[in-house]
């Protein structure tokens, strides 16, 4: 439960931070911290819009995006405090229902029968497929570290003993990171901010979104962001932690996180669209190799 | 049983009538001979289950055959349900389906050969004597060649018939190879033979159990010997495709499964073999799907992806049988025969769906569809949740026999370094398979069902009847139940599942349901959050006012249909990537530098199977090739025939002069 709390809260300032860093690298002075949360707030009270081609799918899609997110928050542990729900495999269960609430984001893009749209659809479709396998090695490379295959389990089990394994935590931090950007359109792979929506890959989906359901997929995105830096906060919290100190990790790690992403996005070009595939699978190159170090470290291998 | 064993046959005498019957009625009544033979075997599953899973029947009837042994033990009866199921929704769904199609003849043989194939498909499953049983394999096969062949004005499903009856011969002779392997090393002709022929420690395993396997998974799909599914499933009707595609092809499996109860040692290769071979099926399936232009065909490659997945359940279990892991063995054979059912649940679903579009619009091309859900909103909504289901997705019922599999992956892990190496392929394989079926469905939901109409029988489309319905909303509330409750099926195939595993370790297995039914409670969670999320937005929206108004267009305001994004331009990018599998070929007059006023062009691409067109049309040119080497000898010229007749008498009478012959 502690866990959805900090979540939500984390996710009021994530958006606002990340920009505010990005407007200073950017020479700019750039919006309050909670500049992003207030329009949100503010798209709830608007009029929705629907196109005439749409239908029902239009309707229901961003409500089971936005589900499927805070539904995947209920296996995620906070440090020695369980989850919600959690058994064996449940991060089976937590990519599949976000696979499904980007189901049916992909096939509501796909409603609106615009050209821009489908071509957003496409590239998430195409984007998701290929990053999905490089978290999938990551949680097997732990699972296989720590002979557990849940969330919870995985990281209670997980110590960090010698700089072997600080060097397979920072590589799985740096992983997610890029999961994370991947998942969420960002650079390098698509640009929000672009002014051209041939460049989009998140954006050019929700066109034809608006009021609650646009605001709820935006707040879905900020959760999202940290959601994946609560997947990385959690390798630096161990049950040795008092309370105060694991919050003061947690909002510690989602600040720089955000920072990160900021100065990401600030001093990173976009990829070409076509290069896009190789820097996914260089992703799961990466999380290969982490793999392989836990053979080593477990003396399997050499 | 008795009485049982000669309702079954006696009923058989009834399909004769179908023949004779007036039009409208031959599909009630085939549904009525099915409802029949499923409520009979129903029984004898029901009768075997009381009596500790298994149950013995000595035909003597038959007697070109002689005695034949029946039995009905725990494989046995998952097919014999699924098989069951799959038929009567197929037939039930038939009976909208042929209403204004076919000619009164083509009807009639297509059902009666239907009738058949169900108590062949029976049968299969129940004999034990391999003589019978090569007997019904064939009548199933020749069943099933009357039904793809249903559309015999097309010379393309004339073509896609004879090359499943040249196919399913080969796949006959391979199984005669087999027995006949079998019957001189033990010289008894059942299954039974196969345990001796096993347990002896002299002999090797892998070779006897990879030419039934060569066998089986032709029937099954695996790749290289799939050839013959991607042209006969679209070339058979719908409610048969899904019928083949469902539950003929799982018989395939089925064998595998029978051979694989009395394989003793090579555990770890026959493991390694299948669970190899299973995951090239499973990507060379869905790549090949991801790039169909046709809905059936795009159906029958996504039906060899799904054999791949249910081969790696299998191939996990060997070699959880090698590794005496009770865990792996349990998850990966469980997780099998869970995806046997989910698959003849959600893939007969889609290709009725699918059947339903094509005796609206007469098209099964994608690209030519669209805007479908406003036209035929429950055929759209019962295609989303075939599409959600195939896709593993929660809280349908894919995902409990993907999550098994992987469950039983988790925990191959902790063996040795090469088992983490073949894990580690596997892993990739699975979640590329999720992800390439769901870049796949999500574009066949897409562009068929959503957007504005491509076509005039698009555009014109209407919902088929509510009779029509009935047959796919029973499979749909069916996939639901597994999906909410799956601890209550992966308890009832535990039984099947207990037949691998050397000692019922319970322990394990209890501990397994927690975490399969937790899954269960998670799915209804999740229903209910989505419900409520909703309510709240529905509330929301209501209070803020709705509107409606184009599609924003960027600017553009001459919005077509034909500006949409297509089934092809969907693939465009990832066919790129993938382009040595596919191998695309486009039809493109390029323009020139010197034409000023370039005239209309058309663009056309087309995909090809390399298995099939460099690999088995390769190998087939190479052979006939050599064979016309001897075509010469045949010159129509008396004079060299008389020679050759010459020339044989000199040799055969030096040969007996030198004492070579006797």
């Amino acid at each position: 439960m502690i866990t959805i709390v900090l979540i939500f809260i984390a996710s009021i300032f994530f958006i606002g931070v990340l920009n505010k860093t990005r407007a200073i690298a950017g020479g700019r002075k750039g919006p309050g911290l909670t500049q992003h949360i207030k329009d949100i707030l503010r798209l709830t009270n608007k009029q929705t819009l629907y196109s005439t081609t749409t239908s029902i799918i239009f309707k229901i899609a961003p409500s089971i995006y936005f589900s499927s997110i805070v539904m995947s928050l209920f296996f995620i542990p906070f440090g020695s405090y369980p989850p919600l729900l959690f058994f064996k495999g449940d991060f089976v269960f937590f990519a599949y229902t976000l696979a499904l609430g980007k189901f049916f984001m992909i096939i509501s893009a796909l409603d609106t029968g615009s050209p821009f749209e489908g071509m957003g659809a496409n590239r998430e479709a195409l984007y998701s497929m290929l990053v999905e396998p490089a978290f999938f090695i990551l949680i097997a490379s732990f699972a296989m570290f720590t002979d557990h295959s849940s969330f919870y389990d995985i990281y209670n089990h997980i110590h960090f003993t010698d700089n072997f394994s600080w060097v397979l935590g920072v590589m799985a931090a740096f992983i997610l990171i890029q999961i994370a950007m991947v998942e969420n359109g960002r650079l390098p792979v698509g640009d929000p901010k672009t002014h051209l929506e041939l460049t989009m890959i998140h954006e050019v989906m929700i066109l034809d979104n608006s009021g609650f359901d646009l605001a709820m997929i935006l707040y879905g995105t900020s959760l999202k962001f940290v959601l994946y830096g609560t997947l990385i906060c959690n390798f630096f919290l161990n049950s040795s932690m008092s309370l105060g100190e694991e919050l003061l990790v947690f909002f510690l790690v989602q600040f720089l996180w955000a920072i990160t992403a900021g100065l990401l996005e600030s001093f990173r070009a976009r990829e070409r669209m076509k290069k896009n595939p190789q820097f996914i699978f260089s992703l799961m190159a990466i999380s290969i190799v982490i793999f392989f170090g836990i053979l080593i470290w477990q003396q399997k291998l050499g | 049983m008795d009485f049982l064993i000669s309702l079954f046959f006696y009923s058989l005498l009834a399909t004769p009538l179908l023949l004779l019957l007036p039009k409208n009625i031959k599909s009630y009544f085939n549904f009525s001979i099915n409802l029949f033979l499923a409520i009979v075997s129903t029984c004898m599953v029901i009768l075997s289950y009381q009596k500790n899973g298994s149950i013995d029947y000595f035909l003597t009837d038959l007697s070109i055959i002689g005695l034949v042994h029946l039995k009905i033990d725990e494989l046995s009866s998952i097919f014999i349900l699924v098989i069951n199921f799959t038929v009567l929704t197929s037939s039930l769904f038939s009976i909208g389906y042929f209403k204004k199609r076919g000619s009164t003849g083509a009807l009639s043989l297509h059902l009666f050969s239907f009738a058949i194939l169900h108590a062949a498909m029976l049968l299969v499953c129940m004999v034990q004597d391999l003589l019978a049983f090569v007997v019904f394999w064939e009548i199933m096969s020749l069943c099933s060649f009357v039904q793809v062949i249903f559309d015999s004005e097309k010379p393309a499903n004339i073509k896609a018939a004879l090359n499943y009856l040249i196919q399913m011969h080969i796949n006959v002779v391979l199984l005669i190879i087999a027995i006949v392997w079998l019957y001189n090393k033990t010289g008894m002709q059942n299954f039974e033979a196969l345990h001796f022929y096993f347990s002896s420690k002299e002999t090797s395993n892998f070779p006897l159990f990879l030419m039934f396997f060569l066998s089986f998974g032709m029937k099954a799909g695996f790749i290289p010997l799939h050839t013959w599914l991607p042209h006969a499933d679209p070339a058979a009707p719908c409610p048969s495709a899904g019928l083949m595609s469902g539950a003929m092809i799982k018989l395939g499996i089925y064998g595998i499964l029978r051979v694989l109860m009395y394989v003793e040692s090579d555990l770890l290769e026959i493991g390694i073999f299948i669970y190899t071979i299973s995951m090239l099926t499973g990507l060379y399936g869905i790549i090949q799907a991801s790039i169909q232009k046709d809905l059936k065909k795009m159906l029958a490659y996504s039906s060899i992806e799904n054999i791949g997945i249910i081969g790696m359940g299998i191939g996990l279990g060997v070699l959880g049988m090698a590794q005496h892991s009770q865990l792996i063995t349990f998850m990966g054979f469980a997780g099998a025969l869970m995806h046997i059912i989910n698959h003849s649940l959600f893939k007969s679903l889609l290709f009725y769906t699918v059947g339903s579009v094509y005796i609206q619009t007469g098209t099964k091309k994608i690209d030519q569809l669209g805007g479908l859900i406003k036209k035929m909103p429950v055929t759209a909504v019962l295609f989303l949740i075939g599409s959600l289901a195939i896709c593993g997705l929660p809280p349908f019922n894919g995902f409990i026999s993907e999550f098994l599999i992987y469950s039983g992956m988790m925990g191959l892990l902790h063996a040795d370094f090469s088992m983490d190496i073949l894990e580690l392929a596997a892993l990739i394989s699975l979640v590329l398979i999720g992800g390439i079926s769901f870049f796949t469905f999500t574009k066949a939901f897409g562009i068929v069902f959503l957007g504005k109409a491509r076509s005039q029988q698009a555009l014109e489309a209407k919902e088929v009847t509510n009779f029509m319905h009935l047959p796919t909303i029973i499979i749909v509330l069916t996939m639901l139940s597994i999906g909410l409750a799956p601890d209550i099926f992966v308890k009832l195939i535990s039984r099947t599942v207990f037949l691998y595993m050397p000692s019922e370790d319970t322990g394990i297995v209890i501990h397994q349901f927690d975490s399969i039914s937790k899954v269960g409670v998670v799915s209804i969670i999740f229903i209910f959050l989505i419900a409520t999320i909703y309510f709240i937005r529905t509330l929301k929206v209501k209070a803020n006012k709705e509107a409606y108004g184009p599609t924003w267009g960027c600017g553009y305001i001459g919005d077509t249909e034909k500006m949409q994004y297509t089934g092809s331009s969907y693939t465009g990018n990832f066919s790129q990537l993938i382009k040595p599998i596919v191998e695309v070929k486009t039809d493109f007059k390029k323009y020139e530098e010197t034409e000023l006023f370039p005239v209309n062009r058309a663009l056309k691409t087309e995909s090809d199977d390399p298995i099939e067109s460099k690999g088995i049309m390769g190998a087939i040119k190479k052979l006939s090739q050599f064979i016309s080497i001897f075509a010469r000898i045949q010159d129509g010229q008396t004079q060299h025939y008389i020679l050759y007749a010459f020339l044989f008498f000199s040799i055969m009478l030096l040969l007996t002069v030198f004492n070579i012959i006797h």
